[in-house]
């Protein structure tokens, strides 16, 4: 915000303006430095690690961690399901939030009334954890690839985003195509996606993270198949284990076979799998950055 | 708002719309285009987010994987007269609202002052890159951050400890994680650090509604910097601030199963374990499914009611709600 400043800065102004300045720094380095001092290990020779005393640099650097964990097939296999889950999972929740979206833009839709009702409730209500582990069994799903997309397909929230975005289309473009002949098919998949297009990428993108970080559908529905399972699982396996084993290094290292010893540690593998997951992340979120104002006020308080 | 829209006659549709039954189906028919391509997605709503409820019968069973609802038995209210006799359950209740309550207080003020600091910063790049950075840790999930949580308080070497050890406020490391009494308080300092920025967005988006003519004014009138930030951008963001409130009031049952499930572990059960841990512990680790149906029952019902008095509350009291 631009604000005029008819007067002098007074001293207290440069004070606030200092003292604002080392908070702000400070912030930065809070939330920064755990994701630094992750990456140092993961790059530092596994070994000299333990000697314990890592801050700011690696003392030994090395690539070896990376090379090991990525060549090992269960982590192969789980960024592969990792990534088919976010790319399936956002497109399946994008057609969906945008056809029920319009639909329910459309004042004139029978339905409107109902769905509005039916999508709304499921916001604040759920049959909780343990009949929804029951639905997955009886439905077939346990075990199987569907239970991390067919569930996660409808999300009210989006919708209601995403039905306030195209309210504010102009009514003319729809009514002139219908007008002209065009089916709802087509209106939705030639004039709706192209429009929304700014916030339709922001929930793909949304969604893929989401679908990215999950682990607890994971651990509950596929827990027992390792060829379903993902990275966020695989880490948190990784993260489990090294923590009940106490916080001692050494007893930590007695349960890595003697041969590997040399060159892999708990700690090591911990931080090298948790820069793997993030980095995806870290490329993706700053592009969401313009959107995601529009979107919350949109959604919620604005409204 | 859907509210307004919606006629309250609708939940007995059929009857209110008798007279004009024949424009209903011939809309439909009508509409059929739309009707069809809507219909899977309102079918898989339902199938994942009605039908569960059927599975609230098991609360009145006593439940058995291989029998199904169909041939369990009937116990009637059993599961609830247990649940309300078991001391962990209150235990349960205490930790979801102490924690609950913990984050509201320390999130709210959190991510109201760094709203108001990084509207007073004057460098745009410089605004920006805090602002960026800030959101970081919201889209990392949770299993990362408890990884992280760990990693700095730990007592072999964590960072935390070592400042503290150099600073000599402590004269050895202290176990963060291994001390019940202190597991509020690493929830609320977490989920702190993981959305103080995220949240500051809405406050930030409010002050950016300001009208910069009341700031020049106050120039004009001579007035400070605290002055300004007490006087026009906090009454500003005033509206905002209540209705998130409000409405996070409603949600108290919800503690966020993830950060508890990531971050408790034995040595602290007693201050860790919420109502959706529970449930979790007694139904998919003990297989006590009716019971921890029954609980879960609980916490659905209560919540929805927090919810609906709450949004009633600010609809009455800002004339705002959510839905």
């Amino acid at each position: 915000m631009k604000v005029f400043h008819l007067h002098r800065r007074t001293t207290g102004d440069v004070v606030f303006d200092i003292i604002n300045t080392i908070i702000m720094i400070f912030l930065i380095i809070v939330t920064l430095y755990p994701f630094w001092n992750t990456l140092v290990y993961s790059l530092n020779s596994p070994v000299d690690s333990l000697r314990g005393g890592l801050y700011l640099w690696p003392r030994q650097f090395t690539f070896s961690n990376y090379s090991l964990i990525l060549s090992e097939e269960n982590v192969y296999w789980a960024s592969v399901v990792s990534i088919l889950r976010a790319l399936t999972g956002s497109v399946a929740n994008v057609l969906c939030t945008v056809i029920i979206g319009y639909a329910l833009s459309q004042k004139s839709f029978v339905l409107n009334k109902f769905y509005s009702y039916l999508f709304v409730f499921s916001m604040y209500f759920s049959g909780g954890l343990i009949p929804g582990y029951f639905l997955m069994r009886d439905l077939h799903l346990i075990n199987n690839f569907l239970v991390y997309i067919l569930p996660a397909t409808v999300s009210a929230w989006n919708i209601m985003v995403v039905r306030s975005y195209i309210s504010e289309l102009p009514k003319g473009l729809i009514e002139s195509a219908k007008i002209d002949g065009a089916s709802e098919f087509r209106i939705i998949f030639s004039i709706i996606f192209p429009l929304s297009m700014p916030v339709v990428a922001c929930i793909l993108l949304f969604v893929a993270v989401g679908q990215w970080n999950s682990w607890f559908d994971t651990m509950l529905y596929c827990g027992n198949n390792q060829s379903l399972s993902t990275l966020a699982y695989e880490l948190q396996k990784v993260l489990q284990t090294s923590q009940s084993l106490s916080t001692q290094s050494s007893q930590a290292q007695a349960l890595i076979p003697a041969a590997m010893r040399n060159i892999v540690t708990p700690q090591s593998v911990r931080a090298t799998m948790t820069i793997i997951t993030i980095v995806p992340i870290m490329c993706v979120y700053p592009f969401l950055q313009k959107y995601f104002v529009n979107g919350l006020t949109l959604g919620g308080v604005k409204e | 708002m859907i509210k307004a829209e919606v006629s309250p006659k609708l939940e007995n549709g059929s009857v209110a719309l008798m007279p004009k039954k024949k424009s209903f189906f011939a809309s439909l028919v009508r509409q059929k285009d739309l009707v069809l391509i809507t219909l899977p997605f309102a079918a898989l709503l339902i199938l994942f987010n009605y039908v569960p409820l059927w599975g609230w019968i098991m609360a009145f069973q006593n439940y058995k994987p291989g029998l199904g609802i169909f041939n369990s038995k009937w116990v009637g209210f059993k599961n609830f007269y247990d649940l309300f006799h078991d001391s962990y359950f209150f235990l349960g209740i205490r930790n979801t609202l102490g924690i609950s309550l913990l984050k509201l207080v320390t999130g709210y003020l959190g991510s109201i002052t760094l709203a108001l600091l990084i509207n007073e910063i004057k460098n745009l790049a410089f605004k920006k890159t805090v602002q960026t950075i800030s959101y970081l840790p919201h889209f990392v999930s949770w299993v990362v951050v408890s990884g992280l949580v760990y990693t700095c308080l730990s007592t072999d070497g964590g960072v935390v400890n070592e400042i503290l050890m150099k600073l000599h406020i402590i004269s050895e490391p202290f176990n963060f994680m291994g001390t019940p009494k202190l597991f509020w308080g690493v929830m609320a300092g977490s989920d702190l650090w993981k959305e103080i920025g995220w949240n500051s967005i809405i406050y930030l988006a409010a002050m950016s509604g300001i009208n910069p003519d009341i700031y020049e004014a106050a120039d004009i009138d001579g007035a400070g910097r605290f002055r300004k930030i007490f006087s026009i951008t906090l009454p500003g963001i005033l509206p905002t601030i209540k209705i998130l409130l409000i409405l996070s009031v409603g949600n108290l049952l919800t503690v966020g199963f993830e950060q508890t499930y990531l971050l408790s572990n034995n040595m602290v059960i007693d201050y860790s374990q919420t109502l959706e841990l529970y449930v979790y512990n007694y139904g998919m680790g003990m297989g006590r499914y009716s019971f921890a149906t029954a609980a879960g029952i609980f916490n659905s019902v209560v919540a929805l009611i927090l919810v609906t008095t709450f949004n009633k509350l600010s609809k009455t009291i800002s004339g705002e709600s959510a839905f």
